[in-house]
C-alpha cells in the first residue's frame, strides 16, 4: 500500500521570487525516489488552511510580497506554532523565514510583527547581503548556497543556528549565525537552491515528516553524483 | 575649438586602439568623458528628431535592431550603439566614430539600448524624445536588486522622456495607474490579444496558477499582435490589421517586433509609410546570438540566449525540441548573474523526450542537477566550453542543433564556432 506525504507550500502566490521551487520540487521528488506518494498542497492569503499537513515550505519574497501576506501570516501564526510543536518539518527561507521571528524593524522605524516561532529579531539595514555562501552544522556539514537579503537577524540567546558561516555573512554579518533550527523547523537565507546542492538537509526534512507520520522511513539510495559535482564547483567560486 | 580638439584626438586614440588590436571602445570613451563632460549631451542635443531609448529586462537588443532597420527604411539616418557597448564610454567611442571633425553628428535620430539602471542617468541628462519600455522581468536581482525598484528605474526614464513613451500593457508594473501617473509624454502601447496572453506568463503568474488577464489598456494608442502562425504574424493598430511573415523566430521576437512597430508608428505620426514598414518588417534578421543561425556540415546550429527565468521560459516554449539535439551551456560570471537559483524557476520538461546531449560552463553541473530534478537525462556533462562544443558537434553530425547559453557562454562559443563557419563580426 502506498503512503503519501501531505506537501505544504505557504504562499507560494506571493513568495516565490528567489527559485524557491526548487526547494518543493526536491522535496516532491526526493520523496517519490524514496517510494512515497506526494500530495501537492498550495495556502495563499485567504485560503483555509489544509488539515492533516506532513510537511511545510516557504520562500523569500518582494517586499511588496510580504507586505501582503503579513495580516493573513498572522492570523495563521498560532497554528503554524502548534504545528512545529506537534514536530512537523518546514523550511522556510529569506521573507518567510524574518516573518517567522518576532518582527521586522524597516529601515524609516517601522515594525512589522512575525509570528514568533523563532525568537529572533529582524532590523532593515543599507549593506546588502549577496553572494555564495558556506556554512557548517553539526547536524548537516557543509551547507552551500546563495543569500541575498539587507535585513539583518539576531537570535534571541539559546536559539540554535542553522549553521556556522565561514565564508559569506549569513544572518547579520557580524556573528557568524546563519539561519535558526526550532525543533523541525529550519529557516534561512539561502535562498532557492538550498535543497537541490544540499539533499542532506532535503532527506532530514523527508525522514522528520515520514517518521512522524508512519513510524519509521524506508529510503532508497538516490544518485547525488550532480550535486556532488555542484557543491564543489560553487565552494570555488568568486562570493 | 575646444570641442573640435577633443573629437580628433579621441578619434585618433579609437583608431589607435583598434591598430593594437583591442576592440577599441572603451579608451576614448574614457579619454573624452574626462575631457569635455558634456560631448555627449551636447553631441546628441544636434539630432533633429532627439533621442530613442529602449530598455527593459528582455529583449532590448533584438527590440532595438528592429527599430533601426524599420526606421532607416523609412528614410531617416540612425545612430545607435553596437550591443553591449550600453554604458556612457561605449556611447561615446560610437559617437566619437560618427561625428566629423568639426563635431556634427550627420544623424536624424539615435536609437540607445540601455540597461535599466544605466537608462535612468543617460534620461535624466539627456532627456530622450521617445522611450520603449519593454518589460520588468526577474533578471540578475544579485545586480538590481528587486523587480519592484526595477520598475520604478523605468518610471524614472519614462518621467525624463519628452514626447512619447511606448509601454508592453501585459505587463502589470507598467500598464499600472501608479506607473502611468506623473508621465508628461505621451502614453502608447502594445501588447498580445487575450488569446495569445497564455504564451507569456509573467513572473508573478509563473506559480500562482492564475490565468492571465489582459489588463485594461490605459494608453492613448495600442498596437497589438493578434495571432500568429508559424512565423507569420497578424498585427493590428487603429483600424489596421496588417499580416507580415518573418525571418524572426520564437514568439518573444514576434512580440519585440510588435514593439518596434508601435514605437515607429510614434516616431513617424502621420508621415508614416506602411509599405516601407511592412517590407522591412519582413526582412529583419535575428540579433547575434538571439536565435542566430550556422550551418555547420549542412546542419543548422541554432545559438539562444538566455539571461533570466522568463526569457529562458519563453525560449523553451518557442523552439519545438523534437528531432534536434540540445546543448545547454551555463556561466556565472558577473554578466551572467552569479546566483544560480533562476533555474530553478524554469520548467524543462519540455526536453524530457529527447534529453540533453551536452551540459556545458562554469555551471554545468548545477544545470545537470536541475535536469535531474524535472526528470530530463543528460548524456554529457562538460564544463570546459571548448571541448562542450566540439563533442556536441561530433556525436550529433546528421541532426540539427540548439544551444541554450548565457552571456558570457555564448560569446566563447561564438568564437569557437567561428572555426567552423562564418558569422557575423561583433566589435
Amino acid at each position: 500500500m502506498s503512503q503519501t506525504i501531505r506537501l505544504l507550500q505557504l504562499y507560494p502566490r506571493d513568495m516565490n521570487i528567489y527559485g524557491d521551487w526548487g526547494n518543493t520540487l526536491v522535496l516532491k521528488r526526493r520523496l517519490e525516489w524514496h517510494g512515497y506518494d506526494v500530495e501537492l498542497l498550495s495556502y495563499n492569503s485567504g485560503d483555509n488552511f489544509p488539515d492533516d499537513v506532513d510537511l511545510i515550505v516557504g520562500g523569500g519574497g518582494q517586499d511588496s510580497g510580504q507586505g501582503t501576506i503579513q495580516a493573513d501570516l498572522l492570523k495563521i501564526g498560532s497554528k503554524l506554532k502548534a504545528l512545529a510543536d506537534d514536530d512537523v518539518p518546514m523550511l522556510m527561507i529569506c521573507g518567510l523565514y524574518q516573518l517567522f521571528g518576532r518582527f521586522f524593524k524597516t529601515r524609516d522605524g517601522q515594525m512589522i510583527e512575525g509570528i514568533g516561532l523563532f525568537d529572533l529579531e529582524t532590523h532593515g539595514g543599507n549593506t546588502r547581503m549577496i553572494g555564495n555562501i558556506l556554512t557548517k552544522s553539526e547536524l548537516f556539514g557543509e551547507i552551500i548556497g546563495y543569500e541575498n537579503h539587507s535585513g539583518a537577524t539576531y537570535l534571541a540567546k539559546g536559539v540554535e543556528p542553522f549553521g556556522h558561516v565561514y565564508r559569506g555573512a549569513g544572518n547579520n554579518g557580524k556573528d557568524a549565525t546563519e539561519g535558526a533550527i526550532y525543533r523541525h523547523v529550519i529557516g534561512t537565507y539561502l535562498h532557492g537552491s538550498l535543497l537541490p546542492k544540499n539533499p542532506l538537509v532535503a532527506d532530514w526534512l523527508i525522514e522528520q515528516a515520514v517518521t512522524r507520520k508512519f513510524g519509521n522511513f524506508n529510503s532508497s539510495v538516490i544518485e547525488d553524483h550532480f550535486a556532488r559535482e555542484a557543491r564543489e564547483v560553487a565552494t570555488h567560486r568568486p562570493r | 575649438m575646444r570641442q573640435q580638439i577633443v573629437t580628433v584626438v579621441g578619434k585618433a586614440i579609437r583608431k589607435a586602439s583598434r591598430l593594437r588590436g583591442g576592440g577599441g571602445s572603451a579608451l576614448p570613451g574614457l579619454f573624452i568623458e574626462r575631457l569635455d563632460p558634456h560631448f555627449m549631451k551636447r553631441t546628441l542635443a544636434q539630432l533633429s528628431r532627439g533621442v530613442v531609448i529602449v530598455t527593459g529586462t528582455n529583449g532590448k537588443t533584438t527590440t532595438t535592431k528592429i527599430v533601426v532597420e524599420l526606421l532607416r527604411a523609412q528614410g531617416l539616418s540612425v545612430f545607435t550603439n553596437p550591443t553591449g557597448s550600453n554604458f556612457t564610454r561605449g556611447i561615446v567611442a560610437a559617437l566619437v566614430e560618427s561625428v566629423d571633425y568639426s563635431g556634427k553628428l550627420p544623424y536624424d535620430i539615435a536609437v540607445l539600448e540601455l540597461d535599466e539602471a544605466y537608462a535612468v542617468k543617460f534620461a535624466e541628462s539627456v532627456q530622450p524624445s521617445y522611450s520603449l519600455l519593454l518589460n520588468v522581468m526577474r533578471d540578475q536581482l544579485d545586480r538590481f536588486g528587486e523587480i519592484d525598484s526595477t520598475a520604478s528605474l523605468l518610471q524614472r526614464v519614462a518621467k525624463a522622456t519628452t514626447q512619447g513613451v511606448v509601454i508592453n500593457r501585459d505587463d502589470p508594473r507598467l500598464n499600472s495607474k501608479s506607473f502611468t501617473s506623473g508621465i508628461d509624454a505621451d502614453v502608447w502601447s502594445y501588447g498580445t490579444s487575450p488569446e495569445l496572453a497564455k504564451f507569456f506568463p509573467s513572473d508573478d503568474q509563473m506559480r500562482s496558477g492564475h490565468q492571465a488577464v489582459a489588463p485594461e489598456i490605459t494608453s492613448k494608442d495600442d498596437t497589438r499582435l493578434q495571432a500568429f502562425q508559424g512565423s507569420t504574424a497578424s498585427i493590428c493598430y487603429g483600424s489596421r490589421s496588417v499580416q507580415v511573415e518573418l525571418k524572426l523566430k520564437g514568439i518573444y521576437n514576434i512580440l519585440n517586433a510588435t514593439a518596434a512597430v508601435a514605437l515607429t508608428r510614434r516616431i513617424m505620426g502621420p508621415e508614416l509609410d506602411e509599405t516601407k514598414l511592412l517590407s522591412a518588417l519582413s526582412d529583419v534578421t535575428p540579433a547575434f546570438g538571439r536565435g542566430e543561425d550556422v550551418i555547420i556540415d549542412g546542419q543548422i546550429v541554432e545559438l539562444v540566449l538566455v539571461k533570466n527565468p522568463s526569457g529562458f521560459r519563453l525560449s523553451l516554449r518557442s523552439f519545438d525540441p523534437n528531432g534536434v539535439a540540445t546543448m545547454i551551456a551555463i556561466n556565472d560570471n558577473y554578466a551572467d548573474g552569479r546566483d544560480m537559483s533562476w533555474l530553478w524557476d524554469v520548467e524543462f520538461d519540455s526536453l524530457r523526450r529527447e534529453g540533453v546531449a551536452v551540459v556545458a560552463g562554469i555551471r554545468a553541473y548545477d544545470m545537470a542537477l536541475r535536469l535531474q530534478y524535472d526528470e530530463v537525462d543528460v548524456v554529457n556533462v562538460c564544463p570546459n566550453l571548448t571541448e562542450a562544443i566540439e563533442k556536441f558537434i561530433d556525436t550529433n553530425r546528421n541532426r540539427p542543433k540548439r544551444i541554450y547559453c548565457t552571456y558570457t557562454a555564448m560569446l566563447a562559443l561564438r568564437k569557437q564556432l567561428a572555426k567552423h563557419a562564418t558569422m557575423e563580426k561583433v566589435l
